[in-house]
C-alpha cells in the first residue's frame, strides 16, 4: 500500500539531557586526557585514512561528548590506528587510547543503549 | 625635591597606584574618588584570575601606596567644572572645593555592562539569571544557592555578554572574560563538587600570562565543559529551569540543554564618570567609547589634552597586571611633564 500523510521528521537538534553520554564517562574515566581536547582539528588533518574517506576524529570526539554516538559506532571502524594524531595533537590526548576505547565501550550493552 | 600639584580623578587600581608612584616622587597629590571608598571593582570580587588569591592582598597593596603625606585622599567627590590657563588647571568640585593643579591624570576605569540589556539572556527575568559579579558576591558570602535555597547542579557560564556584539554596540573583546569565566567555573566545582559546568563560547581568548595553563587546568583537574557556540536565548520552563539554545558550532547542528544556573559574563564598558570627564576635560574618545590615548604604541598614557594624562582601563580593557603597569607609566610620563614644564 502507497504510503501517504504526515510524518514525523527527527529534529536536528542535539537534546544534550537526554543523550546517553555513557561512552563518553567510560572514556573520561579510563583516558583522563580525552578533556584536554580543545577541537583544533590537528588529528583529523593529518588523518592517514581520512585522506581518502570522509572520516573526522575530532567530529567523533565532540559528537561523543554530546551523547550523538551512532555515527561514532559506524565510523570508529574506519580508524587504522597509525598513531598520526597522537603526534600532532597539541595537548598531548592518548588520541589512539580514545579510540581503542571508544571501540571496547561499543561491546559493553549496558554502556550504551543505541 | 619635585614641585608639584597633580589632580587624580579615580580611586579604583590606576588612580591609586597613580597617586602612590606620584607621592613617592614628591608631587602633592588629590585623589578624587565618587564612591565613599576606594579600590573600584577590586574591592567587591573575591578572588583573582590566574592563581585565585584573595582580592584583598592587592586591595591591601594599594591602601599602602595611598598611605602618604603627600596624598589628600577626597571620597564620595566629584568634579564639576574645570578650567585650564597658564599651565594650570583649575578643579572645581562637587561639594565646593577648588584645587589648583599642574597636571591631572584621568583614571576613571570601567563599568560592568548591565547584563539586562541582553534580554535575550534573561537577567533581571529569570531568578536564576546571575552574573560574573554576583558570583564573586556569592563566593564571597561562602554559598552557592539557587534563589529558592536548593544547590544548583548544572551551570552555564555564558562568554562575551555585552562584549564583540554590535547589537549591544560594543564591537571589542573585554579581554578578561574568557580567563574570569574559567576561574569561576573551577571555584563553583570547588563549592559544589559534583556539578555539572558548561562554558559557551565564541573563541577561547586566553592571551595573558598564565591563562592558557588555568584553562587547561580548568579541562584536566575540574571537568569543565566548553561548548563552541554563542547562546542566543535563555527561557524558563514550568518548573524553573533554564534552558538554553545555542549552536554547537564544532558539530554544526543545535543544541538544547536545560540548566539550574546561568551565570552572565559582563563585558567591560566605559564608565559614566568617564564620558562626564570626557565632557568636562574636553577629551577625546575611541569608537570604543573608552579614552582615546595620543599613540597607540608609544603615547598611551598620553592625551589630546595638555598636562592631561590618562590611566589604566579608562583607555581599553586591561587586567589588574596591565592596569598597574599603565598607571605607573603614566607617573613616570607626570613627572617626565613636570620636569620640563619647571625649565
Amino acid at each position: 500500500m502507497e504510503k501517504f500523510g504526515f510524518k514525523l521528521s527527527k529534529p536536528r537538534v542535539i537534546d544534550f539531557d537526554r543523550n546517553d553520554k555513557s561512552v563518553a564517562e567510560f572514556i573520561h574515566a579510563n583516558e583522563p586526557s580525552f578533556r584536554l581536547c580543545i577541537e583544533c582539528g590537528g588529528c583529523s588533518a593529518t588523518c592517514t585514512a581520512g585522506n581518502f574517506i570522509p572520516f573526522s576524529l575530532r567530529e567523533l570526539h565532540i559528537l561523543l561528548k554530546r551523547g550523538e554516538t551512532e555515527k561514532v559506532k559506524d565510523n570508529i571502524e574506519k580508524c587504522m590506528l597509525c598513531g598520526k594524531c597522537s603526534l600532532v595533537c597539541p595537548r598531548g590526548v592518548n588520541t589512539r587510547n580514545i579510540i581503542e576505547l571508544a571501540k571496547r565501550a561499543f561491546k559493553i550493552p549496558e554502556l550504551h543503549a543505541v | 625635591m619635585m614641585a608639584g600639584n597633580v589632580v587624580v580623578v579615580g580611586g579604583g587600581v590606576a588612580g591609586m597606584e597613580v597617586a602612590g608612584q606620584l607621592a613617592r616622587s614628591g608631587c602633592m597629590v588629590t585623589l578624587i574618588e565618587k564612591e565613599s571608598f576606594t579600590g573600584g571593582h577590586v574591592r567587591e570580587w573575591h578572588h583573582l584570575f590566574p592563581d585565585r588569591r584573595n582580592s584583598r592582598e592587592v586591595t591591601d597593596y594599594l591602601d599602602r601606596q595611598i598611605d602618604h603625606d603627600n596624598i589628600t585622599l577626597m571620597a564620595g567627590t566629584t568634579i564639576a567644572r574645570m578650567e585650564y590657563g597658564k599651565k594650570v588647571f583649575t578643579v572645581d568640585t562637587d561639594n565646593g572645593t577648588s584645587l589648583s593643579a599642574d597636571a591631572v591624570v584621568v583614571a576613571t576605569g570601567f563599568d560592568l555592562f548591565r547584563s539586562e540589556r541582553k534580554e535575550e539572556y534573561g537577567y533581571g527575568i529569570y531568578d536564576n539569571v546571575i552574573t560574573s559579579a554576583d558570583l564573586e558576591a556569592m563566593f564571597r558570602n561562602g554559598a552557592i544557592k539557587r534563589t529558592d535555597g536548593t544547590t544548583p547542579e548544572k551551570i552555564g557560564i555564558v562568554h562575551c555578554v555585552g562584549s564583540r556584539d554590535e547589537k549591544a554596540g560594543n564591537i571589542y573583546c573585554s579581554k578578561l572574560c574568557c580567563i574570569t569565566a574559567v576561574k569561576q567555573a573551577m571555584e563553583l566545582k570547588e563549592h559544589i563538587s559534583d556539578a555539572k559546568v558548561y562554558c559557551f563560547y565564541m573563541d577561547m581568548r586566553m592571551g595573558g600570562a598564565l591563562y592558557e595553563e588555568t584553562y587547561r587546568e580548568s579541562q584536566e583537574k575540574y571537568g569543565i565543559n566548553f561548548i563552541r557556540g554563542k547562546v542566543s536565548e535563555v527561557g524558563e520552563t514550568i518548573d524553573h529551569k533554564l534552558i538554553v539554545k545555542v549552536e554547537d558550532t564544532l558539530v554544526g547542528r543545535p543544541l538544547r540543554m536545560e540548566l539550574d544556573m546561568i551565570v552572565l559574563m559582563a563585558g567591560m564598558e566605559m564608565s559614566k564618570g568617564g564620558v562626564k570627564m570626557a565632557q568636562i576635560f574636553g577629551l577625546k574618545t575611541g569608537e570604543n567609547r573608552f579614552f582615546a590615548a595620543a599613540d597607540h604604541h608609544y603615547g598611551s598614557n598620553a592625551s589630546n589634552v595638555e598636562a592631561l594624562f590618562l590611566a589604566g582601563s579608562c583607555t581599553a580593557p586591561m587586567n589588574i597586571t596591565e592596569t598597574i603597569s599603565h598607571a605607573r607609566a603614566a607617573a613616570a610620563e607626570v613627572i617626565n611633564y613636570l620636569r620640563k614644564a619647571e625649565r
